[in-house]
């Protein structure tokens, strides 16, 4: 295309972006109403667009299987946030210490984010494995009385998911943090020094209270990971034993996919909706806000 | 040992501990695929093998049981480059243009309705799950490869978008208004001077683009077929088929191949790598 016209630049560059525009809007907002619809109505096995109100969510409510889902979805959103985070952090001032072989270190921390879920799924299935994993490990190594059978543990194979989670994430945490640090004027240090304030102390009363902004869009990602994590109970225990490691993603999976239940699966769905728009949209909010 | 010392020596044990259990798994899987029966009974979860094979590796590859069919990760594997190239370089081309736009050629109410589209990085697929196996089937192209590339490539526009935005931002105005007035058009300054300035945050895209969408596991199990499964599915078929005995040693050695792809960008290209992580969280 040759010069351009004052006509030209007014069109073309809205003709370049509307069919992105128009497909992901349909994509996210039409696919979620017409998503919202499917939870009020009465599809089973198949769609069914016959109206039935609130019933989905009211059978949600009172589904057994549904409230461990949510129940396991704050133990392992807390301690998988929380473990993420403390590590990610930990790991970022413990590099910013100018180590020798610095890009080493990092890269050892970091590669579980390259990998998928369900291969870090199926390698944690096999270490946690209580007749031949870890404990059989410790076993012959002269423990023989010791015990890790938390897999497979009605109440404790969640914490199983928090481990690799934790495991997987923590680097990604310690990319961010250490980028910030980086920002950070060395004089800072150096003169809190001067003033006799140990290191711990200098880090805590002075460096991470400056890294505000990071902490919280860090906090954001990785949140948003621990609602969307599917893949990893998907691969670790596939919501077992039973259904005691299920969270609100694979209760969907199940329910809609499997169990041929369009409506309720649909109503969860819906929830976890919610769950992620509580946050997620005063960030974005603010987030755009703060721009111009 | 004086005092600096002594807080060197628990730094770098510290250091070396978490290095350590950040590469146990890895170590694990590497040795018990190189493993066999026989190894696998007689060693425990760090013991070196001590007659290395490939056997568990052929296996992965070719022969072991993915539910019904014994075919190995071989078709997985092809399914997910097949459907992974295309899907990257198209989300990619289109985020570029659409970043172009939104940033050097702002309308009226672009802002509002990037808002809005930044929303879908955000949202817990779940929702769109339903319908959208509705909207490929009508479409023709439920449970196939095709139907999985466009997904994929719809999901993923709204970060490349995003991304490119951001990058094209930085830019600076002057150079997009000095080829105005020497008579360049929107497609000829993208052309000649916004794409050959674009390397760096292409290679993060791509490299972004290409580890999501081979690690995607959940819109692989549900909207692909019997013959278009990608390698995450095959690998966790593969390791959930129940058999006589486990054999951990060919579920590791598949745990890897499924790993090795991405592992390897990242090894090769890890600066690009991290960016495109910190890209996606810290934004401007």
């Amino acid at each position: 295309m040759s010069a351009s016209s004052p006509q030209q630049a007014a069109w073309l560059p809205k003709l370049v972006i509307a069919p992105s525009f128009v497909v992901s809007l349909l994509f996210i907002y039409g696919l979620m109403a017409w998503n919202g619809y499917l939870s009020m109505s009465a599809s089973r096995i198949l769609p069914n667009y016959e109206f039935v109100g609130l019933q989905h969510y009211a059978a949600l409510m009172e589904s057994d299987r549904f409230q461990v889902a949510m129940t396991n979805m704050a133990v392992f959103g807390v301690l998988f946030i929380g473990g993420a985070m403390a590590l990610g952090v930990l790991l970022a001032i413990l590099l910013d210490q100018k180590v020798r072989g610095e890009g080493v270190l990092r890269t050892i921390y970091l590669y579980p984010m390259a990998i998928s879920f369900i291969v870090t799924g199926t390698a944690w299935k096999w270490i946690l494995n209580p007749g031949l994993g870890l404990e059989h490990l410790m076993r012959s190594w002269g423990f023989t009385s010791f015990s890790f059978d938390w897999l497979v543990q009605q109440d404790m194979a969640i914490y199983c998911v928090v481990i690799a989670g934790v495991w997987q994430s923590a680097g990604f945490v310690m990319a961010l943090f250490l980028a910030a640090l980086r920002g950070i004027d060395d004089s800072i240090i150096k003169a809190a020094q001067v003033d006799g304030a140990s290191l711990p102390t200098i880090y805590w009363r002075i460096i991470l209270p400056s890294l505000g902004p990071v902490f919280f869009s860090t906090l954001l990602v990785v949140s948003h990971l621990a609602i969307k994590s599917f893949d990893l109970v998907m691969a670790l225990t596939a919501g077992g034993p039973g259904y005691a490691t299920d969270l609100p993603a694979t209760f969907m999976y199940a329910t809609a996919f499997t169990r041929g239940q369009i409506g309720v699966g649909a109503a969860s769905a819906t929830v976890m909706l919610a769950t992620v728009a509580a946050i997620v949209v005063p960030y974005l909010y603010s987030e755009l806000r703060g721009k111009r | 040992m004086n005092r600096l010392n002594f807080h060197r020596l628990i730094l770098w044990s510290m250091l070396l501990l978490f290095a350590a259990w950040f590469l146990v798994p890895l170590y694990v899987m590497l040795t018990t695929s190189l493993k066999d029966a026989e190894q696998l009974r007689a060693g425990n979860l760090l013991s070196l093998p001590t007659a290395p094979t490939l056997d568990a590796w052929f296996k992965a590859w070719g022969s072991a049981c993915t539910g019904v069919q014994c075919e190995g990760l071989k078709p997985f594997f092809w399914n997910s480059m097949v459907m992974v190239v295309p899907a990257v370089l198209l989300s990619t081309l289109i985020g570029s243009l659409n970043g172009y736009v939104l940033s050097k050629w702002k309308f009226r109410g672009s802002e509002t309705l990037f808002a809005f589209m930044l929303f879908g990085v955000f949202m817990p697929m779940q929702v769109v799950l339903l319908p959208m196996s509705q909207v490929l089937g009508w479409l023709g192209v439920a449970s196939s490869i095709w139907g999985l590339m466009l997904v994929h490539v719809v999901a993923g526009i709204p970060s490349t978008t995003l991304f490119f935005r951001n990058y094209y931002i930085g830019l600076p105005d002057e150079l997009i208004k000095a080829a105005q007035l020497d008579g360049a058009g929107f497609w000829m300054i993208f052309r000649r001077i916004v794409l050959p300035l674009s390397l760096p945050i292409l290679v993060v895209t791509l490299i972004w683009q290409f580890t999501n969408i081979w690690n995607d596991f959940l819109y692989g199990v549900v909207f692909s077929g019997a013959d278009s499964k990608p390698i995450t599915v095959g690998l966790n078929n593969l390791a959930n088929t129940s058999s006589a005995v486990k054999e951990y040693n060919v579920d590791m050695a598949a745990a890897l191949i499924a790993a090795l792809p991405t592992l390897f960008v990242y090894v090769v290209a890890g600066k690009y790598f991290v960016r495109g992580l910190t890209a996606g969280a810290v934004k401007g």
